[in-house]
């Protein structure tokens, strides 16, 4: 639990990431995620509840746990005077790491993230999808065994994320415990055994993100767009089609077992909506569905 | 309950450091390689142009010295003390603000095995060293000009390193704790500049009318200027030596307490 005066971030949360296992925490901006993780990274004590990291107490352990944690915060906090290579010889010490071994270190992670050309370049002018790559190289200098991750990706570009992604599930594979906040869904399929959603400092669903769709959404979604000013009066004739129906401004959704038959059931009514999308279910459609649609800012 | 398990491969156990403050110290000390040129020369030419301005220029007007002593040798030591202070509140605002606001290397600091006090005890030891330094080319050059009238002056260098803990302490405390960078130029405005200026660094103290003197006592300025005159031309201090340090030392302390509650409710959220 976390209270910041009378305001409570994280209201009492359980939840158990197992050994080399990729956890996510999902919600929308100031859902808790965050104040989980510096929790998590022992830099904030908990203001109730019970808190073990690797098997010990991070308010009294502090810095023995964070020698065996890596962390990626949200905002890069590189320095952008010293060159990228300077930016993890430097942090190695903070971990009892001999220059000579910091250097060798630096030098495989540079090359883990795909950074030895930029070697001996500053900081500053590098792109943001290589200054989160050297954010992460920085995060695995003392060959951590759980790696924090606090949206790894937002505001990359398409090949920055991909590259991310697979670096990430290559220290996956390592056996290393992931733990990661995001809002982008695709990267919680991608990359996550189990996740939780959390909503207003709660959990409000747990569990894989196969066995989540299919528990709060149906197998498919189809999507409605009628040609007219309002969506509503459609949407009064498609009741009890499908598991649920949903209005939006622009359009109307149908949770279905079976898309094409709910299109020909909606031909059969007589309805010819002038745009139709059959698709998959995803994380999002639970996120949304748990979550709200209102903007949280 | 939260909790989190570790990977199950085996791994060497990375050992903490060992005196965890020098790798902060070390990162300072890495930043300011690439910078330390251009800070170099300005640190030889400050102690020239001010011996040249002040010292020849202002006092081939004081005819008969300050009791007795040529003005450049009366005023060298207040310029070490002053200089100190200076080097001290430069380095202590902006890199300090700078370390929570902008670069905020004092979070990525703090995700590590490094306690708050490792991050402050590193970054005020860089700041002495900065004094160091500092004034280390200022007693050659001064030394040069035959402004150093004994070899006491060697003491100065410790004198304005205990200065510089004495003044960055609480101005780390200051720097963490405001809101706004233009709060930092206020502190060079009401305090530094009418530091310098009554603090017996251009003039003996005891010109100042009664009420003002007991303001420049209170500075720790002032402690660091009257031992350093004592230092560099040989003889006893106003005050008893063992009083001037230990004042130093209390502004040490205070300030190290400040710094490290203000640090600490910083990073520690």
């Amino acid at each position: 639990m976390k209270r910041f005066g009378d305001f409570t971030a994280v209201d009492g949360i359980d939840v158990e990431v197992r050994s080399g296992e990729a956890f996510g925490f999902l919600g929308p901006n100031g859902a808790g995620k965050s104040s989980t993780m510096r929790m998590v990274g022992c830099i904030s004590p908990p203001s109730g509840g019970e808190l073990r990291i690797l098997d010990m107490d991070p308010v009294r352990d502090g810095p023995a746990i964070r020698a065996r944690l890596g962390v990626c915060p949200q905002l890069d906090n590189l320095d952008p005077e010293l060159t990228v290579r300077e930016n993890l010889t430097v942090y190695a010490r903070y971990f009892g790491i001999s220059r000579r071994a910091a250097r060798e270190r630096a030098a495989e992670l540079l090359d883990f993230v795909q950074l030895t050309e930029r070697a001996d370049s500053r900081v500053e002018p590098l792109s943001g999808g290589m200054k989160r790559r050297l954010t992460i190289a920085r995060a695995l200098v003392n060959d951590p065994e759980i790696v924090l991750l606090d949206e790894p990706t937002t505001g990359l570009d398409p090949q920055a994320r991909h590259l991310v992604w697979e670096r990430l599930f290559r220290l996956k594979q390592q056996g290393v415990t992931l733990v990661l906040t995001t809002h982008y869904m695709d990267e919680a399929e991608q990359l996550c055994d189990r996740l939780v959603v959390m909503d207003g400092g709660r959990i409000v669903a747990e569990g894989s993100p196969r066995a989540l769709i299919e528990q709060h959404s149906t197998r498919e979604v189809v999507e409605l767009r009628f040609a007219a000013e309002s969506q509503e009066p459609f949407a009064g004739k498609l009741d009890g089609l499908g598991e649920r129906v949903e209005v939006l401004p622009d359009r109307v959704l149908l949770y279905v077992p079976d898309g094409d038959a709910a299109v020909a059931e909606v031909s059969a009514l007589g309805l010819s909506p002038a745009n139709v999308l059959v698709r998959r279910s995803g994380l999002e459609d639970v996120f949304l569905h748990l979550t709200g649609r209102t903007l949280v800012d | 309950m939260v909790s989190v398990a570790g990977s199950a491969r085996e791994r060497a156990r990375p050992a903490l450091p060992r005196v965890p403050a020098l790798a902060v110290f070390d990162y300072f000390l890495v930043g300011y390689r690439r910078t330390w040129r251009a800070g170099v020369f300005s640190s030889f030419l400050l102690p020239v142009l001010t011996v040249l301005g002040f010292g020849l220029g202002v006092g081939a007007y004081i005819d008969q010295g300050v009791g007795g002593v040529r003005y450049l040798d009366w005023l060298v030591p207040g310029l070490i003390a002053s200089t100190a202070l200076q080097v001290t509140v430069g380095e202590s605002t902006w890199p300090v603000f700078s370390n929570f606001q902008w670069i905020k290397t004092y979070f990525a600091q703090s995700a590590a095995p490094l306690r708050v006090a490792d991050i402050l005890a590193g970054h005020l030891g860089f700041v002495m060293f900065r004094v160091l330094t500092t004034i280390a080319a200022f007693l050659l050059v001064t030394g040069l000009f035959g402004a150093l009238r004994s070899p006491w002056a060697v003491v100065t260098l410790p004198v304005v390193a205990l200065l510089g803990l004495a003044v960055a302490a609480p101005t780390f405390a200051y720097a963490a704790s405001v809101s706004s960078d233009s709060w930092l130029a206020m502190l060079f405005r009401f305090a530094v500049i009418p530091m310098t200026l009554f603090a017996g660094v251009f003039f003996p103290v005891e010109s100042l009318p009664e009420a003002l003197r007991w303001l420049a006592y209170v500075t720790p300025l002032w402690h660091a200027v009257d031992v350093c005159r004592a230092a560099t031309l040989g003889v006893a201090p106003q005050w008893s030596i063992a009083g001037h340090l230990l004042y130093l030392v209390a502004w040490s302390l205070a300030g190290w307490l400040l710094a490290l509650r203000a640090f600490r409710r910083k990073l520690i959220v």
